[in-house]
């Protein structure tokens, strides 16, 4: 890692980063089996530049930080990183745009942005054009098809070897703006994070102090790279230490396996739904073995538990699970896990085969992650500690002792861009309020409840978090996806209506029709073993799939719009409530 | 139907062992195979191979019906 003290911006840690081994891979690009793409530090450098000079026409490094914004609309791919790079040595404020969103609200976050350059790949900029003024900005479309129209946006190739290039970097502080992060939002209008450079360098001495990387290491790039974890993880980081970023054109899963092989990647960070997808993949594996097999791998598997109980041991595992870890490329260390729940008996499974799933917990406005799990016991059913230079209070706590959550790290924003009432109300006294309810165990970890803005009082007075009775609902097999919400929720929300009757129901997907009266009877089963105002009363079987923000979270007011709209209360299915558990 | 969509529905039909028959250009492309959106990525694998195109997986975004697919496709043919 480099050191990172005397260094006061983005842009002078990636410079020192790009000369101190110019000749290392930095950057592969895949599609499908094919490398389509290797740059070398130098090469970055070398792009950077050009990137930074061309920039050069449109920023102004000394202009107002909201006259030098630079957007950035593309997916995972190496000219993501080598524009971010020359945006900032050309002295500009990123803005980096979600390219899973919907054209209308990438229109909207640009809308609140208002950037003077936008860098978009082509098929985006197609869907994004008809809805946005093109003149607004300079529009620099990357990718563009010979004789594509480019709807008043300029084809742009970042590393044109006639652009003028620019080897200066541009001076900041810590406390300037590094970036605007727009929070992907459940709704509502978008929210733009001011992060500072001195916040990203925080978090980045404290994350490479947990998990520090090396030269050889490589991870793969899979969550978008303007979300928080991949921007931190999959850029600063491995770039800081010197090690290689992988990206893949497509995420399709039967690319994965390869790449990670190909590529021995030591480091990745994924959803709980990717994490999901890749343990069906070795149940199935495991289903076809025969049951000698089957029973040896469940043994080494408890062995290996055994011996990595109070530390991981990569080697250990490795060797004892080598088929498994094959399945993985061999060389995985770390997954890292965020952006939703992380179901602790899924981060466990993979535990016990020797693949530690790192499980934290973070929000966009205070850069990266708060807490995580150090590995030390390895736990996965709290959200870790604070990292270090993080202090967190619980406020407010109720007789069992959880609250929300307040922090004061190094890593929190400086405020919401051009909000300063939501800023108010977010940061008090240096504390950010994250709206978050938990409460912290003996040993120091912390436990989330719930979202504050989703909790449910009962009749009873009652706090309940549908996060919580999810929790509990969690791996039932056969459920596709599940949300808990309160009947008055979604069916009667007009102001000055009492809250009467309040029931909680489940709305299900099943992943097979005819599995729904098995699903039924395991969530009946569950239901039971809750505390009674915990219980639901009722179940709702759809077929769509449940909205989602871009970082896989469930999208709840859509949700119950879409559900008021389609559903009457009365075609709730009660749940057996009898017996116990 | 034009073309590309009556040969997207057979396609689609054979990767996820379905009867193409009377599926229809607008039908629901996850509800009539029964696939989620991993799914719908396996798909646009054998796709981009039987129609000798490149579509991103975030091309996904927003279509649910055989018409809209068929449509990136042919924007790339």
């Amino acid at each position: 890692m480099l050191p990172l003290a005397h260094i006061d911006s983005l842009g002078e840690a990636l410079r020192d980063a790009v000369m101190t081994s110019p000749a290392a891979t930095a950057l592969v690009e895949v599609d499908r089996h094919a490398e389509t793409r290797s740059l070398s530090y130098r090469d970055i450098r070398d792009e950077a530049e050009r990137v930074a000079g061309q920039l050069g026409a449109w920023i102004d490094a000394d202009a107002p930080m909201e006259r030098r914004l630079v957007a950035i609309v593309m997916s995972n791919q190496s000219r993501w990183i080598t524009t971010a790079i020359g945006a900032f040595w050309a002295g500009a404020t990123l803005v980096p745009v979600d390219y899973k969103l919907s054209a209308a609200e990438q229109a909207a976050v640009l809308r609140h942005a208002d950037p003077r350059v936008v860098v978009i790949e082509e098929p985006l900029w197609r869907d994004l054009a008809p809805l946005v003024d093109a003149a607004a900005a300079q529009y620099l479309v990357v990718g563009a098809r010979a004789g594509a129209p480019l709807h008043g946006g300029a084809a742009w190739a970042g590393d044109d070897a006639d652009a003028p290039r620019s080897s200066g970097v541009a001076v900041r502080g810590r406390e300037d703006v590094a970036c605007v992060v727009y929070s992907s939002g459940t709704g509502g209008d978008p929210k733009g994070c001011m992060l500072t450079h001195g916040n990203y360098l925080s978090q980045a001495e404290s994350l490479g102090r947990l998990f520090p990387m090396e030269r050889g290491d490589s991870y793969f790039s899979i969550l978008p790279t303007n979300h928080a974890i991949d921007f931190m993880c999959g850029f600063l980081m491995p770039l800081m230490f010197g090690a290689t970023v992988v990206h893949q054109r497509t995420l399709r899963p039967e690319f994965l396996r390869y790449t990670m092989q190909r590529y021995r990647i030591t480091h990745m960070a994924v959803v709980p739904m990717l994490l999901r997808a890749f343990r069906e993949r070795i149940d199935e594996k495991l289903d076809d073995a025969t049951p000698a097999r089957r029973a040896l791998v469940g043994g080494l598997a408890r062995l290996n538990e055994a011996l990595t109980l109070r530390r991981a041991s990569h080697a250990v595992s490795r060797t004892l699970l080598a088929p498994i870890h094959a399945g993985f490329g061999g060389h995985l260390r770390y997954v890292f896990a965020g952006g939703a729940f992380v179901d602790p008996e899924l981060a466990t499974f993979f535990y016990r085969f020797g693949i530690p799933v790192v499980i934290g917990y973070g929000l966009t406005e205070a850069g990266t992650v708060l807490t995580v799990n150090d590995l030390k016991p390895f736990r996965a059913d709290t959200v870790g500690r604070p990292v270090d230079g993080v202090d967190l209070e619980i406020r407010d706590a109720d007789d069992d002792g959880a609250g929300e959550v307040w922090v004061r790290s190094p890593t929190v924003m400086a405020g919401y861009f051009r909000e300063p009432d939501l800023t108010r109300d977010a940061i008090v006294d240096g504390w950010l309020r994250t709206g978050d309810v938990g409460y912290v165990d003996p040993a120091g970890h912390l436990h989330l409840v719930g979202r504050k803005k989703n909790m449910i009082v009962t009749a009873g007075g009652k706090n309940i978090y549908p996060e919580d009775i999810e929790a509990a609902f969690d791996g039932v097999e056969g459920v596709a996806e599940l949300c808990v919400f309160a009947t008055d929720y979604v069916w009667r929300r007009a102001a000055g209506e009492a809250l009467v009757d309040e029931q909680l129901f489940a709305v299900v997907r099943v992943a097979d029709d005819g599995e729904l009266e098995r699903v039924r009877a395991e969530l009946a089963r569950r239901n039971r073993g809750l505390a009674d105002f915990k219980r639901i009363s009722g179940l709702l079987v759809v077929d769509d799939e449940l909205p989602r923000t871009a970082s896989m979270k469930i999208k709840r007011p859509i949700l119950a719009d879409l559900l008021r709209a389609d559903h009457a209360r009365a075609e709730l299915t009660p749940i057996d409530l009898e017996g116990t558990a | 139907m034009t073309a590309t969509e009556q040969r997207l529905i057979e396609l689609a039909a054979a990767t996820f062992s379905v009867s193409a028959t009377g599926l229809t250009a607008d039908a629901d492309m996850f509800e009539a195979l029964g696939i989620d959106s991993l799914k719908a990525l396996e798909l646009l694998s054998e796709v981009e191979l039987e129609f000798d195109v490149q579509i991103p997986d975030y091309e996904l975004r927003g279509v649910t019906t055989f018409r809209a697919l068929a449509a990136k496709i042919d924007e790339r043919r």
